[in-house]
């Protein structure tokens, strides 16, 4: 199957409006983990034949990560250079893979002038599935391995997501297991806020490594997760630890991508 | 006749000194810039009476929840009997209550013995929890001295106030067996067999004044304590944010520069008097924050979740909101000084747009605690009386960034590539790249 990735502005200049713009964040794009994520993403995309298209090189980072260490000045210039850039194009739904994305996109961009329909791609696919229009083949490479889920906190202690991911694991026929901390108790991967970007505070541990000992804890093969950030952290996290066991951090679209 | 007269001054001196310290207290969190909940009234309400009403949030944690609430509904009960109390005071009366409500006034009393004795348990288990257990959240070293000290006097307290509500009951049913019909009492009726009538009345007055003695010091001691919470937790839950909660407060004077920067709109602000940017001390702070720290009742279920704290980083959301209400204390007590060492212009009075001692919240709080946040929420989700601890982290991150020009040197590389390439990483790849190697 070839797999299509149109940009917005080469669509709209022959006056094809896509339906869906599906904004990539700077991990989607550049971060080499987080890219498997898009291309899993948009492969569900073409497979579902629905139009959808990014902005490419007019994408600029949303301004999460300037806003939360306190940079307001850097937050608006970029939030309000792309807002200018979707009002543009008129552009009305997006969704999103990146829960920090879904979070300003969503909550913040209206305050400023922006106003979409955002939806982040776990919500987005679990709609796809519940609705019937994505059909899950089953046999995954996962079935018969513990699969937990992680709550990243900008999708759910933040915005309230807690079933949508849920659901589709059980879709996907996932033998699901709860970490210890979950749901509105979920505990951090340690990157929000502006901490991907810098080493950490002086203390007796890093918030990653937790998580990855909760994780080990959980007698889990493989967590499911649903933000660039979290996956990166996870992962380093759960090599860091000496246990021999190869537990591997997956999105939810590359779990799904398994059984198309 | 002279115990009327010393009960009416007794009351009326607590009460005054009380309505002091809370237009104090008023006045400081007044200090705060301007701030308007955007809730509706049915959003506010539904917060006091499910949060602060019903204490929804306690119930996360069942077992201080239930013990908890048994201190709670004991203490909403004892106010009928209080209301009795002050009554009998100034009147001179005795249980005046109970001839107008008869056998329903025996049941008022048995329902707060009961409540009594449930709270004297609860009382027990949480000096066990602070004390014996030592629960890691009351263990912290922002609750070293004074703070730990007052958990302890109000737990003591408590203990005593039931001491005398029992000894004033049981006196008074050994002296009126035939009418005062309280079960609890009854069972302590025994062991004041051997006294005569007049030492009973004497018992039970020292239980009545004991009784009241302890309450009036406790209306005192609430200002100067974390039990304010009993009132203020119905103000803040009431104030409390309902927009969602990933949306970071908007900075309207940045974002009308931007706008005119970027050719969005004319600028504005022709004044140039553009406000402070974050904030490094009360005068910075919205009042609700100001207000929040006040409500804080130092339980720690912020600073127990909080997976910077759990690593061993020094923030400690706990600490941010009492190092607030402390800094809003030593301001309000330096204004109320008059002293003109404490006036940014000497030859100005000294007012709250004309202090300056020195000091900042800054003084107390690290950059360190500030910087090891990771916008979780878990602070914010946890507390029980809606507290937004993160709101003032992130003021006082601006106030670093913008003002200061400071912050985390690891930050610097990142503005520098949201500047320049508009992207989190600076990278020479074009951001559509991955797109490419699809379409191929």
């Amino acid at each position: 199957m070839s797999i299509q990735v149109p940009v917005y502005s080469t669509l709209y200049n022959q006056g094809i409006f896509p339906e869906i713009l599906f904004w990539v964040g700077c991990a989607g794009s550049f971060d080499a983990r987080a890219q498997r994520v898009t291309k899993a993403f948009s492969t569900i995309l073409n497979k579902i034949e629905v139009s959808f298209a990014i902005l490419g090189e007019e994408e600029k980072c949303t301004g999460d990560p300037a806003r939360r260490a306190g940079n307001e000045f850097l937050f608006q210039m970029l939030a309000l250079q792309n807002i200018q850039t979707l009002n543009h194009y008129g552009i009305k739904k997006i969704v999103t893979a990146c829960p920090h994305c879904f979070n300003t996109l969503k909550n913040e961009y209206p305050e400023l002038g922006g106003n979409y329909e955002v939806i982040h791609h776990t919500s987005f696919l679990n709609g796809l599935i519940a609705d019937g229009k994505l059909k899950l083949q089953g046999g995954g490479s996962f079935i018969g391995k513990k699969i937990t889920y992680h709550d990243s906190c900008y999708l759910g202690r933040i915005n309230g997501i807690y079933e949508a991911p849920r659901e589709i694991l059980e879709a996907l026929d996932a033998d699901l297991v709860e970490l210890k901390r979950c749901k509105s108790n979920g505990l951090c991967c340690g990157a929000g806020g502006g901490q991907m970007w810098k080493e950490d505070e002086p203390g007796s541990g890093r918030i990653n490594q937790a998580r990855a000992t909760e994780i080990i804890n959980s007698g889990a093969d493989i967590v499911a997760a649903n933000c660039p950030f979290c996956i990166t952290m996870l992962q380093d996290g759960l090599s860091s630890d000496a246990t021999e066991k190869n537990i591997m951090v997956l999105d939810l679209s590359e779990l799904i991508v398994q059984q198309l | 006749m002279l115990e009327q007269i010393i009960f009416s001054m007794l009351c009326i001196l607590s009460f005054g000194f009380a309505a002091k310290r809370f237009l104090f207290i008023s006045r400081n969190i007044s200090l705060g810039v301007n701030w308007t909940p955007d809730s509706t009234s049915f959003e506010k309400w539904k917060n006091v009476i499910f949060i602060a009403f019903g204490q929804k949030k306690m119930f996360t944690k069942w077992l201080p929840a239930i013990l908890h609430l048994f201190i709670y509904i004991a203490f909403i009960f004892t106010q009928i009997e209080l209301i009795e109390i002050l009554i009998d005071g100034i009147t001179g009366s005795h249980r005046v209550f109970l001839p107008i409500l008869g056998s329903f006034y025996l049941l008022i009393i048995n329902f707060i013995e009961v409540l009594s004795l449930l709270a004297l348990i609860g009382t027990f288990v949480f000096l066990a929890r602070r004390n014996l257990l030592k629960i890691p959240r009351f263990q912290s070293v922002e609750l070293k001295g004074w703070p730990a000290l007052d958990a302890l006097i109000i737990l003591l307290a408590e203990i005593v106030l039931i001491f005398f509500i029992f000894l004033m009951n049981s006196a008074d049913v050994s002296l009126h067996h035939d009418s005062y019909h309280f079960f609890l009492s009854g069972f302590l009726v025994p062991f004041l067999k051997e006294f005569d009538t007049n030492t009973l009345y004497i018992l039970e007055r020292i239980g009545w004044w004991g009784h009241i003695i302890v309450v009036f010091g406790f209306i005192v001691y609430l200002s100067y304590s974390k039990h304010l919470h009993i009132i203020f937790a119905f103000i803040n839950t009431y104030y409390a944010n309902t927009k969602p909660r990933g949306k970071i407060e908007n900075m309207p004077a940045i974002m009308d520069e931007v706008k005119s920067l970027l050719g969005i709109s004319e600028s504005s602000n022709d004044t140039n008097q553009l406000p402070d940017f974050g904030s490094n001390d009360v005068f910075n702070l919205s009042w609700k924050n100001i207000l929040d720290a006040y409500t804080c009742t130092e339980c720690g279920r912020c600073t127990e979740v909080c997976p910077a704290n759990m690593t061993g980083k020094k923030l400690s959301p706990r600490k941010i909101m009492m190092d607030i209400r402390d800094r809003a204390d030593e301001v309000g007590k330096k204004l109320d000084s008059g002293d003109v060492a404490f006036c940014q212009d000497k030859n100005m009075p000294l007012s709250p747009a004309n202090f300056s001692d020195g000091l900042s919240l800054f003084s107390q709080i690290l950059p360190e605690e500030i910087h090891a946040c990771t916008t979780c929420n878990a602070c914010v989700e946890a507390c029980p009386v809606l507290i937004n601890p993160l709101e003032p982290i992130i003021k006082m991150r601006r106030y670093e960034i913008l003002t200061l020009s400071s912050g985390p040197a690891d930050w610097v590389p990142l503005f520098n590539s949201l500047e320049n390439n508009q992207a989190a990483w600076s990278l020479s790849a074009e951001r559509s790249a991955w797109a490419a190697d699809m379409n191929d």
